[in-house]
């Protein structure tokens, strides 16, 4: 898997996820300055966590109108898998890959603590080495990281089966006691409609060794990897 | 010409607001409870256009593509 790790002013988790996709995965990696652009074609586009541009208007708003995230909309548009965390995530949906948008927790603290999440889909070039149903520990770090969209995007995600990641309770429950930020109904993982993004706030970077406590969020890069070498 | 476009961003109506909530129970702590607060992003920006309407046209231009998000909010633009 060829892929590029996106950095804006603020990226902060970028080194991390490179790491993790090429040390530790041992797949291909570059770490690209936005003004760069994109030089070359990558079969994977991750979107980093941080504060891009100090989270100021929007968290993710600021960062969605750079011109290299024209080159990622067209990347998209030709089926490149894009992976946005936590503020990736952020830019992503204030770029339109996904619908909705990330916003202040319902509670408007910063959190920073281990989620469980049960999966949602496993069909997807990101999920498709998950269980269906499997719950996975992955953590969250985010003050802007609730999760809205107007009732009738919600149907159709879930009509297609674009909902990848649910916060849940030790049985897999979904419920308002273990939504962690308020997200409408504990959403917290998304799909675009082609499958071929996925929008995320927990950071599956920092669950991909056992020396962190968790491996759970090592799969979807393994996904990502196998799906790249398949097609 | 040069014009201000006062540009005011709100949540919609009905839209949880933590922050507002957040200042709202302060504000009670004063010892005046108030059962609603609403806040918003204000900015001024010097344009040059060539006449009102075409200001105001900028400002919408900006609200759609930067300022405001579709999803949770609302805005308003005076042109002075």
């Amino acid at each position: 898997m060829r892929s590029a790790v996106i950095r804006f002013g603020g990226s902060n988790c970028d080194q991390d996820v490179a790491y993790v996709v090429g040390e530790v995965c041992g797949a291909d990696v570059d770490l690209v300055w936005y003004k760069d652009g994109l030089r070359r074609s990558y079969d994977a586009i991750i979107l980093p966590g941080g504060f891009s541009y100090g989270d100021y208007l929007r968290a993710g708003a600021i960062a969605a109108r750079t011109p290299v995230m024209k080159d990622i909309i067209r990347a998209a548009a030709n089926g490149a898998l894009i992976l946005g965390i936590c503020n990736g995530a952020q830019i992503a949906a204030e770029s339109g890959l996904v619908p909705g948008i990330f916003t202040t927790n319902a509670y408007p603290k910063f959190l920073c603590r281990p989620a469980l999440l049960r999966v949602e889909n496993t069909t997807s070039p990101f999920t498709r080495l998950y269980r269906q149903g499997e719950i996975v520990s992955i953590p969250i770090a985010h003050k802007e990281g609730r999760y809205i969209a107007p009732p009738g995007d919600i149907s159709r995600l879930e009509a297609d089966n674009r909902i990848a990641f649910r916060f849940c309770d030790e049985n897999g429950d979904v419920n308002t006691n273990v939504n962690l930020n308020g997200s409408s109904g504990n959403i917290t993982g998304i799909l675009s409609e082609q499958e071929n993004v996925l929008v995320m706030m927990p950071h599956p970077e920092r669950a991909a060794e056992e020396i962190l406590g968790s491996t759970d969020g090592k799969k979807i890069f393994d996904s990502m990897i196998a799906y790249t070498e398949e097609s | 010409m040069k014009f201000d476009l006062i540009i005011t961003i709100r949540l919609k109506e009905g839209m949880l607001n933590p922050e507002a909530e957040a200042i709202r129970h302060a504000i009670a702590h004063l010892g005046f409870p108030t059962e609603k607060l609403v806040t918003a992003d204000q900015f001024t920006i010097t344009i040059e256009a060539e006449n009102k309407a075409a200001a105001e046209e900028i400002g919408i231009s900006l609200c759609e593509k930067l300022l405001a998000n579709p999803v949770i909010h609302t805005y308003e633009i005076e042109v002075r």
